[in-house]
């Protein structure tokens, strides 16, 4: 195990370089540079030459790859024209909040939605299945910056209940637990956006792959060998429901970081997606390229995890 | 002997959207305690849905059983609490599948699935259950025992899976067990062991069998008693050689034609012309008359009943007494 894992990780080096030349050329090949946002509008020609030559923006493509593929190797990725900061001090304050804004979608999703799912399932076409299928319906099809905005109208504007946006009361500077308890506050209704959406999806796919096991003739056995429903649904069936569902959760992994741009825009939280979005308008090149190199790993990461779970609850898959 | 199982007038019906479906139709048959009864027909005659319904394994919706009473130990098991029924699942009553294939869970272990029955229903203890897991794949005649215990079914070959699923199935000492194909999915030369095994265990446990196949090579060499059945109805009942020497229903002599035999060479096979009858739109009269070649106006006009021709030999035809080979 530990040495498949060392190698699929080895395999990632030569994926990870063509990924960042793909990305690097994607980026150049957009129209303007961030010259212009370092610079006054009334710059002349000769200082945006300049600060150009500084960016090391006058080089050929190729050296300009070069020179940021050897700074990022040692861990320097240079600096974000519009923080003017390191990228290395930019991302973590930001990625941390979306981090936990997906986190708590990701954890409370998948503890609903799976007994929801498997109950769907074993009573299909129900009064309860049929509930959940409307639900899941309108779950997927209302796109999360109006039921955001139908939330934040109903419950912060009417009812006055949650904050409207942000993820801190702004000048209350609390520490400790009351920090957290205005924290919670705050993440109440991007929360409820996300894991709603999440559910949708997720009802959905629990309860068609544990459709698909309840069928089969090894759950006939498992009955007739007298075992209470209960055992045959939670053990024998689940179990094997679980292997396709252990694709989802490696998906999701890299989400959990990259965040959800248009939720967090509704709700000003102050996530990576807001960043990434100014980034790219400003042509920040060292913040993308940083960003998106950091999604891509994920992406791998989750990958390589999603397979690594798929051996863990399937003996038939082996990993060598 | 008494009769260990008796099934009364069952009828089990399913309620698709295209309309009832009468899998079992008013079947009558008892088991005797230490023999084994051969159930036979086409597929789709009803005979897995009759073993499905003994351990109430009817996916309901959409299947029911609708009238009739199954007697095992005293007891009506169409009436008997989930509870109860459970607890004879897999103690009293077990079964084996056609498919070893895929009745065998792919997650678990061969050792856990056998041990899964013995700590439910024998109250074992872990180590007890597999000390009892091992010797009963030894039972089966599966070499490397201990090794095999720890196997996944995947790692098995059919043949191998079949032994564990009988090994699961008495490993409990059912008083009856419930074959349902068993040796549909093997080749011929695994089939021969896998029914001398079955015989054996049969004679070592003192165990019923309730067999059922479309092989009536099979049957002959297995059961003491014959059901044969059509479309959800039985047409024929005798004794295993009363059957096979003086069959007088034109569907199990039709079984019997269509068997290949070496001693008539040169032979052309007979086949039963035809297709089993849709279940939806049951031809009126007796089912099997577009079929049969004996059939008169009488065949299609009404349902012949079961009646004994000769002591312990019942057959559900108008013209049984004319019907030769």
């Amino acid at each position: 195990m530990l040495k498949y894992i060392i190698r699929r990780l080895l395999h990632m080096i030569p994926v990870i370089l063509i990924i960042s030349i793909v990305i690097f050329g994607i980026v150049k090949m957009a129209p303007g540079d961030p010259v212009g946002t370092n610079l006054d509008p009334k710059a002349t020609a000769e200082q945006r030459a300049a600060e150009r030559a500084r960016l090391g923006l006058d080089k050929p493509l190729p050296v300009q790859y070069w020179n940021w593929l050897t700074r990022s190797v040692k861990g320097d990725f240079g600096d974000s024209y519009i923080y003017k900061k390191p990228v290395s001090d930019v991302v973590p304050n930001f990625i941390w909040n979306t981090f936990l804004l997906n986190v708590v979608d990701f954890i409370l999703a998948f503890l609903i939605s799976i007994p929801i799912g498997i109950i769907c399932a074993v009573k299909q076409y129900s009064k309860t299945d049929n509930f959940w299928t409307v639900f899941s319906i309108i779950g997927i099809s209302m796109p999360s910056f109006f039921f955001g905005l139908l939330l934040i109208y109903i419950f912060s504007v009417k009812l006055n209940a949650f904050p409207i946006n942000g993820m801190v009361t702004p000048g209350k500077n609390a520490t400790g637990w009351a920090h957290i308890k205005d924290v919670m506050h705050h993440i109440f209704l991007p929360a409820l956006v996300l894991v709603i959406g999440s559910m949708a999806s997720l009802v959905r796919y629990t309860r068609t792959s544990m459709l698909e096991v309840i069928n089969q003739d090894y759950i006939r056995t498992a009955r007739s060998k007298g075992l209470s429903e209960k055992v045959v649904i939670y053990k024998h069936a689940f179990r094997n429901a679980l292997i396709p569902i252990m694709t989802i959760i490696g998906f999701w992994i890299p989400g959990l970081f990259s965040g959800a741009v248009i939720l967090e825009t509704t709700f000003v939280w102050p996530g990576i997606g807001n960043v990434m979005m100014d980034a790219i308008s400003a042509r920040d090149y060292n913040l993308i390229m940083a960003l998106n190199m950091f999604f891509a790993l994920l992406t791998l990461l989750g990958n390589l995890l999603a397979d690594i779970g798929y051996a863990l609850v399937d003996p038939r898959i082996k990993v060598e | 002997m008494g009769n260990l199982l008796e099934v009364q007038d069952l009828r089990t019906y399913f309620y698709t959207d295209d309309g009832v479906v009468k899998a079992v139709d008013g079947v009558n048959f008892s088991v005797e305690a230490g023999k084994t009864i051969g159930i036979v027909g086409e597929s789709g005659c009803g005979k897995s849905i009759t073993a499905m319904s003994i351990l109430r394994l009817i996916p309901d919706p959409p299947g029911k059983i609708v009238s009739g009473k199954i007697m095992f130990n005293g007891e009506d098991l169409t009436k008997v609490s989930d509870e109860k029924i459970r607890h004879i699942r897999g103690n009293d009553i077990s079964m084996i599948f056609q498919e070893p294939m895929t009745s065998l869970n792919p997650v678990f272990t061969v050792g856990f699935q056998i041990m899964e029955a013995l700590m439910l229903h024998q109250n074992l203890d872990e180590s007890e259950a597999r000390k009892k897991a091992i010797e009963m794949l030894k039972l089966v005649g599966i070499p490397r025992a201990e090794k095999i215990v720890d196997e996944y079914p995947h790692q098995l070959s059919g043949g191998m899976r079949q032994r564990v699923m009988i090994a699961m199935a008495v490993s409990c000492q059912p008083k009856l067990l419930i074959a349902d194909e068993p040796t549909t999915a093997l080749d011929v030369t695994i089939q021969a062991q896998i029914l001398e095994l079955m015989n054996d265990l049969k004679n070592k446990l003192n165990t019923s069998i309730m067999l059922i196949t479309h092989d009536l090579g099979v049957v002959a060499e297995m059961s003491d008693h014959v059901v044969v059945m059509y479309s959800g109805k039985i047409v024929e009942d005798a004794p295993v050689d009363e059957l096979f020497k003086n069959p007088r229903h034109p569907y199990t002599i039709g079984l019997m034609n269509s068997i290949p035999s070496l001693i008539e060479e040169g032979k052309r096979l007979e086949s039963i012309s035809g297709s089993v009858p849709n279940p939806l739109y049951l031809p009126k009269g007796c089912y099997f008359h577009p079929r049969c070649k004996f059939a008169t106006d009488e065949c299609r006009k009404g349902q012949p009943s079961l009646r004994e021709i000769a002591p312990g030999h019942k057959v559900s035809c108008f013209r049984a007494e004319e019907v030769t080979k």
